[in-house]
């Protein structure tokens, strides 16, 4: 069975990096090939990470309050290139009344402060296709 | 897989980033697909770049594959960092240096701990994207066990990294990375430090056994983009030496038997232990190990000898 593969993506000038790097140590801790985006990417570069990396899942950390702008472009990327299967999962600061326009939007799942990253772990886990690709 | 292989071969990045997966992923599908991409590329110079963890090679891997885009090449990037022995997962944080990449393609490979099985893997990703049109591949490995000297056997050179003031690194360049070097950098040139290195390094070359080619010792800053304008032309010239002194197709030839030899023994494992599970052998062996009557040794050749063949008395 392959691992689960994982962009962590941070887009924006959000400099807020723990907690992509508590989620990226926590997939990783539990089996799953983790590709970290590093800070300060365009949604143009997540989704041609999504896509080189061809990764299960693109999940994006954001506490800058650009999730409204930044989330629903990149999930338009990946269906435009094909890859509208990925699971994209969203976390950080997000107030409750922009979750129902995300999910609307294609975001599997929101999680806020002080999820406990196993969690995020069975989230996933119950979420995606392990099966062999292509 | 067909029409995968079809996709490939016109430049669509999504489709050559799924065939990645399948070779990863092994099996009939990646024999099926390596088949049909047969007698396509060749022509791409695989560079391989390797050094001590934090040397700077995948920022000096984003600036040189910038300077290559500049100068009109395809450069393809390839970073492979190990998988953790605990739980199989991995951290691919190559990408974090190598900035947006514009107009790059970075694709990330994890060891997932079979020993051997990361280089082939490698080798099988080189093979597509040599077929898909790159004119340059890049691959990054941290140098330092034997399956990164294997890794590095694909590359037709071999760029060495180290840096200013690590003494340790001289160590390391005793235990066997100097032999497989073709182009030797000392990087962050912008910390002090870094002529002695160079010198260290250069000294050390001269005296080791004479080689047909003189590798180069180049300083760098990967962080400042210095130096490596000089790194591109060292990198042009092994290039157009192995091939004035015919290395080239050798290298090439080479890899297709190893890569024949692995698809063998995987083959035949494959079908021997099948016919020994159909009969029962293979689990009753298991089960004498798992249980301490048997030595591993013994079981293995009681679950063979099980299996009839013409080769049995080999
Ligand atoms: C630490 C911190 C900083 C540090 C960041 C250090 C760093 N390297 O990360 C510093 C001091 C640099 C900083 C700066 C700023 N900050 Co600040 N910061 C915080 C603070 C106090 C904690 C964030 C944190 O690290 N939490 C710990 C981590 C582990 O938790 P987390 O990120 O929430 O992640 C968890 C979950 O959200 C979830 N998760 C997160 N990402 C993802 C992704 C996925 C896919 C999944 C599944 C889950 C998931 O799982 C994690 C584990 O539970 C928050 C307030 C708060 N309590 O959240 C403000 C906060 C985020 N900051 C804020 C602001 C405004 C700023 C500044 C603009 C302040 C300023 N005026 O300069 C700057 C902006 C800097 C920039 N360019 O981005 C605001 C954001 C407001 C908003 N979005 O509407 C907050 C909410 C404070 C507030 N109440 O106003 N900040
Ligand atoms: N001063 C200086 N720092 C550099 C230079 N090149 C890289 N660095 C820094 O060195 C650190 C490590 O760089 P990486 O490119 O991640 O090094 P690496 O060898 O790829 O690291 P691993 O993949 O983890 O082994 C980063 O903080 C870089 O910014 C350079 O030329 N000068
Ligand atoms: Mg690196």
């Amino acid at each position: 069975m392959r691992p689960i593969r994982v962009l962590v993506a941070k887009a924006g000038l959000d400099s807020h990096d723990r907690g992509a790097k508590v989620i990226a140590r926590a997939l990783r801790d539990a089996g799953m090939e983790v590709i970290y985006t590093g800070l300060h990417r365009t949604a143009e570069h997540v989704i041609q990470a999504a896509i080189q990396e061809d990764v299960d899942v693109v999940a994006i950390s954001l506490l800058s309050g650009a999730h409204l702008t930044v989330v629903p472009k990149i999930i338009e990327g990946l269906r435009g290139q094909d890859a509208g299967d990925m699971l994209v999962l969203l976390g950080g600061i997000v107030p409750d009344e922009d979750v129902p326009p995300l999910r609307e939007a294609g975001v599997a799942a929101v999680f806020g402060p002080g999820t406990d990253t196993s969690e995020v772990v069975d989230f996933i886990q119950g979420h995606v296709r392990t099966g062999s690709p292509a | 897989m067909s029409e995968l292989a079809e996709r490939l071969l016109v430049g669509d990045r999504r489709a050559l980033a799924r065939a990645i997966t399948v070779v990863e992923s092994g099996g009939a599908e990646r024999a099926e697909l390596l088949s049909r991409l047969h007698g396509h590329g060749g022509q791409a110079h695989v560079v391989g770049i390797t050094g001590a963890p934090g040397a700077g090679k995948s920022t000096l891997v984003a600036a040189l594959a910038g300077a290559l885009r500049d100068a009109g090449e395809r450069v393809g990037i390839l970073a492979v960092d190990p998988s953790s022995p605990f739980s199989g997962g991995a951290l691919l944080g190559d990408r974090v240096r190598m900035g947006t990449g514009e107009g790059l393609f970075i694709r990330s490979l994890a060891s997932r701990g079979h020993a051997g099985g990361l280089s082939r893997a490698t080798a099988d990703a080189v093979r597509l994207l040599d077929a898909a049109g790159f004119s340059v591949i890049v691959l990054e490995t941290v140098g330092a066990g034997q399956g990164e000297v294997e890794i590095m056997r694909l590359a037709h050179t071999t760029v060495v990294v180290t840096v200013p003031g690590l003494g340790d690194d001289v160590q390391a360049f005793k235990a066997g990375i100097m032999e497989i070097g073709d182009i030797f950098v000392v990087n962050k040139s912008d910390l002090p430090g870094v002529n002695i290195t160079a010198r260290d390094l250069t000294t050390m070359l001269m005296l080791a056994p004479p080689r047909p080619w003189s590798p180069p010792v180049i300083q760098t800053s990967a962080l400042k983009g210095e130096g490596l304008d000089k790194l591109v032309k060292a990198i042009g010239d092994h290039g157009r030496w192995l091939r004035e002194a015919g290395r080239w197709e050798g290298r090439a030839a080479d890899l297709a038997l190893c890569r024949f030899e692995e698809a063998f023994a995987e083959l035949a494992v494959r079908r021997l232990r099948a016919v020994a599970e159909a009969s029962g052998t293979w689990q009753a062996a298991a089960e004498a190990v798992a249980r301490g009557d048997l030595d591993p040794y013994a079981a293995a050749e009681q679950a063979l000898g099980s299996v009839s063949g013409a080769w049995t008395s080999v």
